[in-house]
C-alpha cells in the first residue's frame, strides 16, 4: 500500500516561461493573425504569383480567377499546370448573398470588402509591431540565454537515434510527462526555432523587398529572393508556412494538455509529473513501518 | 426549418455578425488614424537609410513584352481628346506657384531640358511589376530653371485625365525633385509616349509605386500645403485612402 502512494506521481509546477516570452509571444500571435488577413487582402489586388524580377501575366504560377458558366460564377485556383475548381472558396465566393470574383473570400480579410488601401495601413502599422517585437524576442533570447538554454538542441538529442525515438513517440502521441518535460524535445526545439530562425526573418525581409524605396536602398536583398516577383511568391509561400505551423502548434498544444500549455504561456508556471525516489526494497519487507 | 438548416442559418449570421464586427473596427475612422502612423515611421526609416539611394536599372533584354497601363488608360476629357487629335501641338506644361520665374513650355522645349533615359521596373501597389525603358527631362534642372523658392515642399502634379469623378494629381515632396531618376518622361521604349502610357508627359520617380506615377501631367505647381487640393490628401488615390509616401 505504501509503496503504491509513494511510487505516485507528484504534480509540481515548475517555472517554464518567463515574462518576456509570455509577453512576446501574444504580440507576435496577435500580429500574425492581422497580417494574415490583411495580407489576404492586398494579395486580393493581384491574385497570381510568378517568379522572376517582373510579372509574366500570361504565366503565372499561381492565380485564382473566376469564370461564368450555365448563367452561374465559378471560382478556378490554377497551381502549375493544374487547375481545381474553388468555387465559394478561392476565385470565386460569397460576399453578401451573391457569388463575387475574390482572390480569397471575405471572411479571411481585413476589411471583409475589396479595399485594398486599408489592407495596406493594417498590414503596415501590425508589420512594425511584429518586427519591433520579433527584435526584442531575439535580442533578450540571445542576452538573456533563452535561445541558447532552452531552443538550441543539445548533442544528445540531435543523435538520429534520438530522433527517431522522438519521432516515434510523437507518432504514438506520448509526450514527456516527468523529469523529461522540464525541457522541450528535440522536435519542438526543431519547430520553434525553424519558425523563429527562419520563417519569421524571412517574411521581414520579403516584406521589406516589396518596397522599391528598400528595393534601391538594399539591392542585393531582391538578388537574394531572385527578384521582386519572386520575393513576393516566397512572402506567400512563407506565410502559409506560418499557417501551417500555427495548425501543428494548436493541435500538439491540445494533444499535450491544454490547460497546462495555455496556462505556461499565460501565468508562466507548468506542470509536470515527478516520481518520488523508489522506496529501497527492504522498506517493503518491514511493512507498514515508514 | 430543420435543424441543420436552423445550424447553418445561425452559423451564417453569427459569422455576419462577426464579419461586421470586425469591419466596424476596421473601418474607425480613430483606428484608421492610428494605423496610419505607421506611414510615417515607413517614410522617415526608408529616409534615413536611403539617403538618394538610385532604382535599380536593367537592360534591354530584361523590358517587359507587355507592359500593363493601369488606371486611366483613355481619358474622357474633352480638352485631353482635341489635345490628341492635333497631336499635342499646342500643349503647354505649365510650371507655377511658389517659383521665381513661372514658366510655359511646349513638348519641343520640353524635349531640349537636360534629359535621361532608364531602364526601371514599375512596381504597381496592387502587386505586379514590369520593366521599361523610359526618357525624359529631369526635374532638377527644370525645377532650377523655374527657380523653387525656399518655402515650396511640395511638387503637385495636375494631370489632364479624369477618374471616377475627379482629376487625377499627385504630389512630390521636394526632396524627391533633384534625384536624378526623378524625370517628366516623353518616350518609353524607345517611342513617343502613348496615350494608355501618359501622352504626352509622365513622371517616372523610381523609388515610388505605380500610383505616384502620374500621367498626362499639364501642370507642376510648387506649394508649401496641398491641404486646399482635391480631397486634400496630396493625391487622386491618397484621397481614396491610399498612403501619400508609396515607398512600400
Amino acid at each position: 500500500m505504501t509503496a503504491d502512494i509513494a511510487s505516485k506521481p507528484i504534480r509540481v509546477l515548475v517555472r517554464r516561461h518567463s515574462l518576456l516570452v509570455r509577453l512576446t509571444h501574444w504580440v507576435n500571435a496577435l500580429s500574425l493573425c492581422l497580417l494574415l488577413f490583411s495580407g489576404l487582402q492586398i494579395f486580393n489586388a493581384h491574385p497570381a504569383l510568378y517568379w522572376g524580377q517582373q510579372s509574366d501575366f500570361a504565366h503565372p504560377w499561381l492565380a485564382m480567377g473566376a469564370y461564368e458558366a450555365g448563367g452561374q460564377l465559378h471560382g478556378a485556383t490554377q497551381i502549375g499546370p493544374v487547375t481545381f475548381d474553388t468555387t465559394g472558396f478561392l476565385g470565386a465566393s460569397k460576399q453578401g448573398t451573391a457569388l463575387v470574383q475574390r482572390g480569397f473570400p471575405s471572411w479571411l480579410t481585413i476589411p471583409s470588402t475589396r479595399f485594398l488601401a486599408l489592407g495596406r495601413r493594417w498590414h503596415f502599422f501590425f508589420a512594425w509591431l511584429f518586427a519591433l517585437n520579433g527584435a526584442l524576442y531575439i535580442a533578450s533570447g540571445v542576452l538573456g540565454g533563452h535561445l541558447r538554454r532552452d531552443l538550441a538542441p543539445t548533442v544528445e538529442q540531435l543523435k538520429p537515434r534520438h530522433v527517431l525515438h522522438e519521432i516515434w513517440d510523437h507518432m504514438r502521441l506520448r509526450f514527456p510527462k516527468g523529469e523529461e518535460a522540464r525541457r522541450y524535445n528535440v522536435l519542438q526545439k526543431g519547430a520553434y526555432l525553424g519558425v523563429v530562425a527562419l520563417l519569421l526573418p524571412l517574411m521581414i525581409l520579403t516584406g521589406m523587398t516589396m518596397s522599391p524605396s528598400l528595393d534601391a536602398d538594399f539591392p542585393w536583398l531582391l538578388d537574394l529572393f531572385g527578384g521582386r516577383q519572386s520575393a513576393r511568391s516566397i512572402h506567400f509561400i512563407t506565410a502559409n508556412l506560418i499557417v501551417l505551423f500555427f495548425f501543428v502548434h494548436i493541435v500538439m498544444v491540445v494533444l499535450s494538455g491544454t490547460w497546462n500549455n495555455v496556462r505556461s504561456m499565460i501565468t508562466g508556471r507548468y506542470a509536470i509529473r515527478l516520481r518520488p525516489p523508489e522506496p529501497a526494497p527492504e522498506a517493503n519487507l518491514l511493512g507498514d513501518a515508514p | 426549418m430543420n435543424r441543420r438548416g436552423w445550424l447553418a442559418g445561425a452559423a451564417a449570421s453569427l459569422s455576419s455578425l462577426w464579419l461586421a464586427g470586425c469591419d466596424k473596427i476596421a473601418e474607425d475612422p480613430n483606428v484608421v488614424k492610428a494605423l496610419a502612423s505607421a506611414e510615417g515611421l515607413n517614410r522617415g526609416v526608408q529616409r534615413l537609410l536611403g539617403r538618394g539611394a538610385m532604382a535599380r536599372e536593367f537592360t534591354r533584354a530584361d523590358i517587359s513584352p507587355a507592359f500593363r497601363a493601369n488606371g486611366s488608360i483613355d481619358p474622357p476629357d474633352e480638352d485631353y481628346k482635341a489635345l490628341v487629335a492635333a497631336n499635342f501641338a499646342g500643349w503647354t506644361l505649365v510650371v507655377d506657384g511658389l517659383v521665381e520665374r513661372p514658366l510655359a513650355l511646349s513638348l519641343d522645349q520640353v524635349r531640349a531640358l537636360p534629359r535621361r533615359t532608364q531602364i526601371t521596373r514599375h512596381d504597381c501597389v496592387e502587386g505586379w511589376s514590369c520593366i521599361g525603358e523610359w526618357s525624359g527631362a529631369r526635374m532638377g534642372p527644370l525645377m532650377a530653371m523655374a527657380g523653387l523658392r525656399p518655402e515650396a515642399k511640395y511638387i503637385v502634379l495636375h494631370c489632364a485625365d479624369t477618374l471616377g469623378d475627379a482629376k487625377y494629381y499627385e504630389t512630390l515632396d521636394r526632396v524627391d525633385v533633384d534625384h536624378p531618376q526623378t524625370i517628366l518622361a516623353y518616350e518609353m521604349n524607345g517611342a513617343p509616349l502613348t496615350v494608355a502610357h501618359g501622352a504626352p508627359l509622365r513622371l517616372r520617380a523610381e523609388r515610388y509605386l505605380g500610383y505616384k506615377q502620374a500621367k498626362y501631367v499639364m501642370r507642376l505647381e510648387a506649394v508649401d500645403r496641398f491641404d486646399h487640393i482635391g480631397g486634400g490628401q496630396g493625391g487622386y488615390w491618397e484621397d481614396q485612402g491610399y498612403d501619400r509616401y508609396g515607398g512600400i
